[in-house]
C-alpha cells in the first residue's frame, strides 16, 4: 500500500515510504521526527502546522504528503543556522516577547519567514495579512507584530551592509 | 531597591529560544517505550440510560490491546463532590459522557475501534437551563449524592453568601437605584495546544503521569485516590508537567480522560497516551462557566454607592469541577470593587444536562464585574455624573478593609483611573462623539494579587540546588503555561541570590523532585514562587557566606600568588584578607563573591563556582549548598457561608478604557484604542508583563464581542475555530496603551503583585460603556454581537 516519497526538507534529501493519503504534518513529525511543526486543529484553521513548500507558507495538516514529491520543504528546524544559531527572525521573537506558551510560535515564525523572504519592508498591514491564518491565544499578537517588524529591520540592516540579500 | 540588576529588566524569557526553534516538547510530542494510544467513546445523548454496550467488534480489531467500559473497570470518582466518574455506567448525563475507551497500537486503529463500539441508549428527559432545572418536578441530573443519599434538587450543595451593612438603610440613602439582569456565556479556553496525557504504571502499581495540569500536587492526590479505587492502595502517583500549550484554567481539575488513560495503562501494562483533537477539545473539554446575574445598585446624589445586591445563577452542567466555586471569587468584586458598605451576595449553582463547565482566567470575576460596572454606568447616567468621575468618587484606597474583610494594603486604582482618562483623552471624548458613532467607556477591576486562599494551604515550596559550576537548579512545583513564570522566577533567583540569570535553570515541574505547591491559579505563580525564591536565596547566601569565611582566604591567596608569578612587580594593596573573611563580611553579586570594602582588585574576587568547589572538595568537611523554602502567604481561608475572610496577601486593581466606533447598519463594533492600566505592585519583567496584559485583553475582547460555545439540548454546535471565533491578528489591530502603576506591595516579591488574570476582567463592561456612549444602546448579555446591537438600535428607534 505504501508509496515512495522523496523530497527535500531543510536542504537535506528525505526518502521514505508513506501511505498514499498521508498528510505532510504526519510525515514531518512521525516519519522524520521533525517535532517543531505543531498540529493545533487538523483543519487548516489555526496555522500552528505552517511550513514552507516551494517558498509558500502552507498548512501541513491540509497538504497531502505526496504533493511535496520532489519539492523543497522548509520547517522551523531549518531556520536556525549552523550550530543551532537562531535566525534574525527567531532572535527577534525571543527579544521582543513574541512567545508565550509557544505552541503557535513555529507556525507563526514560518508565516513571517515566508513574508520576509518576499518583502523585507512590510507594512504593519502586510504583516497582519501574512499572519491571518495563525491563531494565538496568549499574546494578543502585539509583541508578535513587533517581533516581525524588528526582524525586518534586522534583515534590512544586513542587506544595507551588503549582507547577501538581494 | 533602586539597584536591582535583573528584576524590572526586559530579560528574554528562558523558554523562548527553544520554543522559537521548535525544540520545546509538549504532550503532543512525547512518546514512551511501548506506548499505546487511547481513545474515548463519548455519549450521543445528553440524558439517557445506557441499555447495552457491545465492544466485541472493537476488541477483535487487530492492533487493539484493550477495550474498557464502566462495567468492567473499578469505579473511579472525580471532582470535589465526587459526582463524576471516569467511565459511566447505566446513565449518561451530558453529551460528552465517557462510555467506553480503547487502547491500540496506532491512533488510527484506536479511532476505528471506537467507531465499532455499539451503545444502545434509552433517552431520558433532560434539563438544559438552570431555570428548568430548578422548576418543580424537574428531572434530577443526579438522583443520589456521592455517599448514596437521595437528592431532591438540582441545586449544588455549595453555599456562597455574603451580607454586610444595612441594605434597607442603603436603599433609603439612595437617590438613584438601577437594577437589571446580565449574563455571560460559556466560552472555550481555546488553548492552542489541546489536552492530553500519558499514563504509565510500573509493576508495583505506581503511576507516572505526564499531564497538562496546573495543579501537579492536587492531581497527585487525585490520582492516588484513583489508584486506591483500583485496588492499589499505598501506591504513588508521580506527575510530570511537559511544556504546556496554554492552560487558562483548564488545568485546575483532573479530567476523566486522565483516569481513563490510567485504567487503560493498568489493563494493558503499557504506557497509554490520550490526546484530544481540536473537535474533541471543543466538544469534550469543559468550557468556562456561564452565569446569569440579577443586580441592584444604588448611589446618592453625589454618586457615592449606597448598596449593592447581587444574585448569581450558574449553569454548572452535569458534573462539578473546581469551576463551580466561581462564587468564591465573585465575592471579591461584589464586596470590594469600589467602596460599598451595604452588600448582599448569593449564588446558586445548578446542575443541568449541559456540558459541565470549569475554570478559566478570572474565575468568576468577569462574570460579576460585568453587571457591577454596567449598572454603575447606568447610575452615572441617571445621576448626571461623568462615569469615570463616578468611579473616582468611589475608588478604593490603601488601608481600607472591605466588607469581605479584604485588607487593601496598597491600591493604585485612583492612579489607574487617571491614566485611563489621560491616555484616552476622556474629557474631550465622552459624550461628545455620538454624531460619529464613536464612544469611550471605562471599567475597573479588583482581583487577588497575593494568591487566593481556597485550600488549607496556599503555599508553595522551592529548592535551590547549587552545583560545582555555580549553576543554580531551581525546583518549583508551580507550572509555566506560557505566562512567563520562569522569566519572573529566573530574574528573582538571580537577583535574590546574586548570580547571573543565565546560571539559573528552572527544572521541569515534577512532583517527585519539586516541593509541594497548591497550583498555578489565582494569578499566584510569580507571587508565590518569587517569594519562596527570596527566602531560599537568603538561606543559601547565609550558608555560602559562612563556609566562604573558611575557604575564601586560601583561594584568593592562590590568585595573588599566580598574579605575582606573572607580574613580579605587582604590589598588592595593604589588606588583611583573613581578618576580613567573616560570614557577615561577604558580598555576592552576579555570581562573583567578594569582601565588602575590599580593594577593587580582580584577585580578591571569586567566581561562585570556584567558591562552591572549594566548599565541596574539603575532604570530610565538604558540603553542598542546597536550600529550600516554603512560602505560605499571610491570608485567611474565608468562611464561604458568610463570605468573609482576607483571602489574599494583596489585591490587584486596574482599569481598562476603550474607544469604539459602531456601524449602526451592521452592528459591527470597531475598537479604535484601548488603555489597560494596572496596579502591579512592581514590574518584574516589563515585556512579559505587557504580554500578559495584552493577551488577557485579547481574550476579553473575544469574550465581549463574539465568543460563545453554542449548544442545543446539551450538544456543542460549534466545535471548531471556523464556527467558534477567537480574535485573530486582524481583530487586535488597534493600539493598546499598557500602563503600570507601581505601589510596591509589602507582601510582594520585590513589591510585585500577581497580574495574570486581570487583563480580561473589566474588558466587557468597558467596551459596553463605549458602545453606549457611541450609539446609546446597552446590551446585557454577552457576547455583544452585531445582531444584538442592530436589534437594540431598532428597539431604541421604535421607542423614540
Amino acid at each position: 500500500m505504501r508509496v515512495e516519497l522523496s523530497f527535500t526538507v531543510n536542504g537535506e534529501p528525505a526518502e521514505l515510504r508513506v501511505e498514499p493519503d498521508a498528510r505532510l504534518v504526519d510525515v514531518l513529525r512521525d516519519g522524520l521526527g521533525l517535532l517543531g511543526t505543531k498540529e493545533g486543529c487538523g483543519n487548516g484553521e489555526c496555522g500552528a502546522c505552517t511550513v514552507i513548500v516551494n517558498g509558500r507558507a502552507v498548512c501541513s495538516c491540509l497538504t497531502p504528503a505526496l504533493e511535496v514529491e520532489g519539492v523543497d520543504v522548509l520547517t522551523v528546524e531549518g531556520l536556525a543556522g549552523p550550530g543551532a544559531e537562531l535566525s534574525d527572525l527567531q532572535q527577534a521573537f525571543v527579544e521582543r516577547g513574541g512567545i508565550q506558551c509557544g505552541f503557535c510560535t513555529p507556525g507563526m515564525v514560518m508565516s513571517a519567514h515566508s513574508l520576509l523572504q518576499r518583502n523585507d519592508s512590510p507594512s504593519e498591514g502586510e504583516i497582519r495579512n501574512a499572519l491571518t491564518g495563525n491563531l494565538c491565544r496568549c499574546t494578543g499578537y502585539a509583541q508578535i507584530i513587533e517581533s516581525v517588524q524588528d526582524a525586518a529591520s534586522r534583515l534590512r540592516a544586513k542587506a544595507g551592509k551588503g549582507g547577501g540579500r538581494g | 531597591m533602586a539597584d536591582l540588576r535583573y528584576v524590572g529588566k526586559d530579560l528574554p524569557r528562558p523558554d523562548a529560544a527553544d520554543k522559537v526553534a521548535g525544540r520545546a516538547y509538549y504532550i503532543h510530542d512525547l512518546v514512551r517505550p511501548g506506548m499505546l494510544w487511547g481513545k474515548i467513546k463519548f455519549s450521543e445523548h445528553a440524558s439517557a440510560r445506557i441499555a447495552h454496550v457491545d465492544t466485541s467488534r472493537a476488541a477483535r480489531l487487530p492492533g487493539v490491546r484493550a477495550v474498557i467500559t464502566g462495567y468492567d473497570t473499578p469505579e473511579v470518582r472525580i471532582g470535589f463532590l465526587r459526582d463524576n466518574f471516569a467511565l459511566k455506567r447505566d446513565r449518561v448525563r451530558q453529551f460528552r459522557d465517557e462510555v467506553a475507551a480503547v487502547a491500540a497500537t496506532h491512533p488510527d486503529i484506536a479511532a476505528e475501534a471506537i467507531d465499532l463500539i455499539r451503545v444502545e441508549y434509552e433517552p431520558l428527559p433532560g434539563v438544559f437551563t438552570p431555570e428548568d432545572a430548578l422548576a418543580a418536578g424537574a428531572p434530577l441530573v443526579h438522583e443520589r449524592d456521592a455517599d448514596g443519599r437521595p437528592v431532591t434538587t438540582n441545586l449544588l450543595p455549595v453555599t456562597v453568601k455574603h451580607r454586610s451593612g444595612d441594605l434597607a438603610a442603603g436603599e433609603r440613602a439612595s437617590k438613584y437605584i438601577v437594577e437589571g439582569e446580565f449574563s455571560t456565556p460559556l466560552i472555550q479556553q481555546a488553548c492552542m495546544g489541546t489536552a492530553g496525557c500519558i499514563a504509565e504504571m510500573d509493576t508495583r502499581g505506581n503511576l507516572t503521569m505526564w499531564a497538562k495540569t496546573q495543579i501537579p500536587f492536587l492531581a497527585q492526590r487525585d490520582f492516588i485516590r484513583a489508584l486506591e479505587a483500583m485496588g492499589l492502595p499505598g501506591r504513588n502517583a508521580r506527575v510530570i508537567v511537559p511544556t504546556l500549550g496554554g492552560a487558562f484554567g483548564t488545568g485546575l481539575d483532573t479530567h476523566a480522560y486522565e483516569y481513563i488513560a490510567i485504567l487503560l495503562a493498568h489493563r494493558t501494562g503499557r504506557p497509554v497516551k490520550i490526546l484530544y483533537d481540536r473537535e474533541e477539545e471543543f466538544a469534550n473539554l469543559s468550557p468556562r462557566q456561564s452565569a446569569r446575574t440579577r443586580i441592584v445598585q444604588g448611589c446618592d446624589a453625589d454618586g457615592h454607592i449606597t448598596f449593592r445586591r447581587i444574585e448569581v445563577v450558574q449553569d454548572n452542567g452535569a458534573y462539578t469541577s473546581w469551576g463551580a466555586t466561581y462564587p468564591t471569587v465573585m465575592l471579591i468584586p461584589a464586596t470590594s470593587l469600589y467602596k460599598v458598605q451595604n452588600v448582599e451576595f448569593e449564588a446558586k449553582i445548578v446542575y443541568t444536562n449541559n456540558t459541565y463547565a470549569q475554570a478559566m482566567r478570572g474565575y468568576g470575576n468577569p462574570e460579576v464585574t460585568w453587571p457591577i460596572e454596567c449598572t454603575l454606568d447606568q447610575l452615572a447616567e441617571e445621576a448626571g455624573i461623568d462615569p469615570l468621575e463616578l468611579r473616582v468618587r468611589n475608588k478604593n484606597e490603601p488601608g481600607e478593609t472591605t466588607p469581605m474583610g479584604l485588607q487593601v494594603t496598597t491600591c493604585g486604582l485612583g492612579e489607574c483611573l487617571e491614566l485611563a482618562k489621560k491616555k484616552l483623552d476622556w474629557e474631550s471624548k465622552r459624550g461628545k462623539q455620538r454624531h460619529l458613532r464613536r464612544g469611550v467607556g471605562v471599567a475597573s477591576l479588583v482581583h487577588v494579587g497575593g494568591s487566593g486562599r481556597i485550600y488549607r494551604s496556599d503555599g508553595g515550596g522551592i529548592i535551590l540546588k547549587l552545583d560545582d559550576f555555580g549553576n543554580v537548579n531551581v525546583s518549583y512545583g508551580g507550572v509555566e503555561m506560557g505566562q512567563g513564570l520562569h522569566a519572573a522566577l529566573t530574574a528573582s533567583v538571580a537577583e535574590a541570590l546574586g548570580v547571573r540569570p543565565e546560571k539559573v535553570a528552572i527544572n521541569p515541574t515534577d512532583t517527585a523532585t519539586c516541593p509541594w505547591d497548591v497550583g498555578t491559579h489565582a494569578s499566584r505563580g510569580a507571587f508565590i514562587a518569587c517569594n519562596a525564591a527570596i527566602r531560599a536565596s537568603a538561606k543559601a547566601r547565609k550558608k555560602i557566606f559562612a563556609l566562604a569565611a573558611e575557604v575564601f582566604a586560601d583561594e584568593v591567596k592562590k590568585n595573588l600568588q599566580a598574579l605575582i608569578k606573572k607580574s613580579p612587580s605587582y604590589a598588592p594593596p595593604a589588606y588583611d584578607v583573613a581578618a576580613a573573611c567573616r560570614a557577615d563580611g561577604f558580598e555576592l553579586a552576579s555570581g562573583v563573591l567578594s569582601l565588602e570594602g575590599a580593594p577593587d582588585e580582580p584577585w580578591l574576587k571569586l567566581d561562585l563556582g570556584r567558591v562552591l568547589r572549594a566548599i565541596h572538595f574539603r575532604g570530610v568537611a565538604g558540603q553542598m549548598v542546597i536550600e529550600e523554602a516554603f512560602y505560605e502567604p499571610p491570608s485567611e481561608l474565608p468562611d464561604w457561608s458568610k463570605g468573609v475572610g482576607n483571602m489574599s496577601a494583596s489585591y490587584a486593581y486596574g482599569v481598562q478604557a476603550f474607544e469604539v466606533e459602531v456601524d449602526e447598519d451592521t452592528g459591527d463594533v470597531r475598537i479604535l484604542h484601548a488603555v489597560s492600566a494596572h496596579d502591579v505592585g512592581r514590574v518584574l519583567n516589563p515585556q512579559a508583563l505587557r504580554g500578559q496584559v495584552q493577551g488577557g485583553l485579547a481574550q476579553g475582547v473575544g469574550y465581549t464581542l463574539y465568543e460563545e460555545v453554542k449548544t442545543k439540548d446539551g450538544r456543542v454546535l460549534n466545535p471548531s475555530f471556523t464556527d467558534y471565533k477567537i480574535p485573530t491578528v486582524h481583530e487586535m489591530a488597534f493600539p493598546v496603551d499598557v500602563c503600570f502603576v507601581e505601589t510596591n506591595d509589602p507582601a510582594g516579591p520585590f513589591g510585585a503583585k500577581g497580574v495574570g488574570e486581570p487583563g480580561l476582567v473589566p474588558t466587557a463592561p468597558a467596551i459596553a460603556s463605549a458602545i453606549w456612549d457611541a450609539v446609546g444602546v446597552r446590551i446585557h448579555d454577552l457576547p455583544i454581537t452585531p445582531e444584538k446591537i442592530v436589534r437594540a438600535l431598532k428597539e431604541k428607534k421604535a421607542k423614540e
